[in-house]
């Protein structure tokens, strides 16, 4: 099949009769099955898909066809749509079929999107890597024996292989981001609460975010501008009216720029992409645009900070699957506590139960304020200081990730080194900004790596512009 | 280490989950070590810092109270691991 790397190309051979929705719906359905290997889908939605298509390409003969007409999307494994399975590719919900639908699935439904499958991630959000999926790793399509980065990892190598044309992730502390970075690909994160987490199979709730993984940065604005806006079933939505993004995506002034010092003098990062990052300030220079050094000195406190709070969190979020109400029941369960203990023990994976371990732990007795009280002030205090760079800059600009995407297997016996992983994008979740991840050059391991760019909160508009004219030039 | 046996015990308990033998050295080895990961926390003078709770500044979000069916008991029973015509079932809690 022609390989559609854009909405607007889509939508253009669609008017033209040159392909229809169901065709698209067939040749994607085909590519993927010829793409199995790279375990990004769980399950393709063939009949809903294709049904969908048929009843788009009525509507676009018709004339009153939505915004996303022709965008066949995946969605990552923890976004709920009604009536098909989704599982957060943990044991614990193999079974598991939606009673309802996120807000941002039948925000796309209602602009006509067609929604293909869902998409392999790591158990409920949990990871960098997709090492920790029930249904097993999702392969790098640039390179099989790499990892795709994640959490979100199959909804970006479904868009790096053209196995759909764009997806939806969630990103707590770079699940968006980082996975975007190692597949070459466009990630987004929203700021927190610009989007409605209805629907979002809850790991952190004071962190997540759905944002979309796309080809370019149109597309991301375009289906920001779609998913964005209040939300009756969740009041931490914002009530700020969500704006065009897709039709305000120039920059005509310069921008004020700050690079975090200590993110590009950090003795982790590749060397290659530290030169990569230096060439590219030197480029925003010559465009007119004013780039200065900032002083961030909490950047080692980043990542332990995230760990605190968001393992607290998820001990609290994951309470619920207790074998009860849905969700597995362990066979051997013989009275209500070992109901709750064993279906628990042998639903959750390795890392999902440390982390509720961890979790539980800073929350008891004794530790609460030697941790998790502690960790929120020092998150008020990166957010402070964060708003302080964002007030007399723009934008900030870092890399993604301190390296490229890493081989299978390579940091599964360390958790800290792949927590690590997170260095540079936690910092959005923490201060609750919006952040994008660009694709910035090609390492010579063959393998992409990504640009990250942060603005203040809700100043998307900006945030895309300002990524679009990068990506343009 | 802060986390010995006991601790794991206990905290298994309140977490609901359950850890022997080598899974019990494998989860107290890894609290561990994330321990001595978040303790350059303590690093960070706090002593005159609020915590941040509410990470949205959207204050009062309020909506009319109207009832809707958006959830029949069918559908909610739908997922049970266990369940009759009308109830979710678990094993017997008096014996």
């Amino acid at each position: 099949m022609k390989d559609y790397r854009s909405l607007k190309a889509v939508q253009e051979d669609l008017t033209s009769g040159a392909t229809s929705c169901v065709r698209l719906v067939e040749q994607y359905l085909q590519k993927i099955s010829a793409n199995e290997d790279l375990n990004a889908f769980l399950e393709v939605f063939s009949q809903s898909a294709l049904e969908k298509a048929a009843q788009v390409d009525l509507k676009i003969a018709a004339g009153n066809a939505g915004k996303l007409a022709g965008a066949v999307i995946g969605l990552k494994d923890n976004i709920c749509y009604k009536n098909h399975q989704v599982s957060a590719s943990s044991g614990i919900l193999a079974n598991y079929k939606s009673i309802y639908s996120a807000t941002v699935t039948d925000r796309i439904l209602n602009e006509d999107a067609i929604i293909i499958g869902r998409l392999n991630c790591d158990e409920f959000a949990m990871g960098s890597s997709n090492e920790n999926s029930a249904y097993g790793n999702v392969l790098n399509a640039q390179n099989k024996e790499c990892v795709p980065g994640g959490s979100s990892g199959g909804s970006a190598v479904a868009v790096q292989a053209g196995l759909c044309l764009a997806s939806f992730g969630s990103d707590t502390g770079g699940s968006i981001r980082q996975p975007a970075s190692f597949c070459g690909i466009v990630g987004l994160k929203p700021t927190y609460g610009r989007v409605s987490r209805h629907g979002l199979i809850a790991y952190a709730s004071s962190f997540d975010q759905i944002g979309p993984l796309t080809n370019n940065v149109e597309d991301a604005a375009l289906l920001l501008e779609v998913i964005a806006g209040a939300d009756d079933f969740d009041t931490t939505a914002s009530q700020k009216p969500a704006e065009k993004y897709s039709k305000n995506l120039s920059v005509t002034a310069p921008k004020k720029i700050a690079y975090i010092k200590q993110c590009i003098e950090n003795e982790g990062i590749d060397p290659e992409i530290k030169n990569s990052m230096e060439e590219f300030i030197a480029r925003l220079r010559n465009q007119g645009h004013v780039v200065e050094p900032v002083d961030f000195p909490y950047l080692d406190y980043l990542v332990p900070t995230y760990y605190v709070l968001t393992t607290a969190e998820a001990s609290s979020n994951l309470a619920r699957y207790d074998g009860v109400h849905y969700g597995n029941r362990s066979k051997n369960a013989t009275d209500v506590e070992s109901t709750y203990v064993l279906s628990r023990t042998e639903g959750f994976g390795e890392e999902v139960q440390r982390r509720i371990m961890l979790g539980t732990f800073v929350l008891s007795a004794g530790y609460y304020d030697a941790y998790y009280s502690r960790a929120q002030k020092i998150r008020r205090i990166l957010r402070d200081k964060t708003r302080a760079i964002l007030n007399d800059y723009e934008i900030i600009i870092t890399p993604t990730c301190p390296t490229t995407a890493f081989k299978i297997g390579e940091k599964v016996d360390d958790p800290i080194t792949m927590y690590l992983q997170d260095i540079y994008t936690v910092q959005a979740n923490l201060t609750g900004v919006p952040a994008i991840s660009l694709p910035l050059g090609t390492h010579s391991n063959g393998m992409p790596f990504g640009l990250q760019l942060m603005t203040s909160e809700f100043q998307e508009g900006l945030l895309l512009a300002f990524a679009n004219s990068i990506s343009e030039n | 280490m802060i986390i010995d046996d006991n601790t794991v015990d206990k905290i298994a308990s309140l977490s609901k989950l359950q850890f022997e033998g080598e899974s019990k050295q494998k989860i107290k080895s890894g609290m561990n070590k994330m321990l001595e990961f978040i303790d350059k926390l303590n690093e960070l003078d706090t002593a005159e810092v609020e915590p941040l709770i509410y990470m949205t500044n959207e204050v009062n979000v309020l909506r009319e109270d109207v009832a809707v069916n958006s959830t029949s008991q069918e559908e909610a029973l739908q997922n049970a691991p266990k369940k009759d015509s009308d109830y979710f079932r678990i094993p017997k809690v008096l014996k």
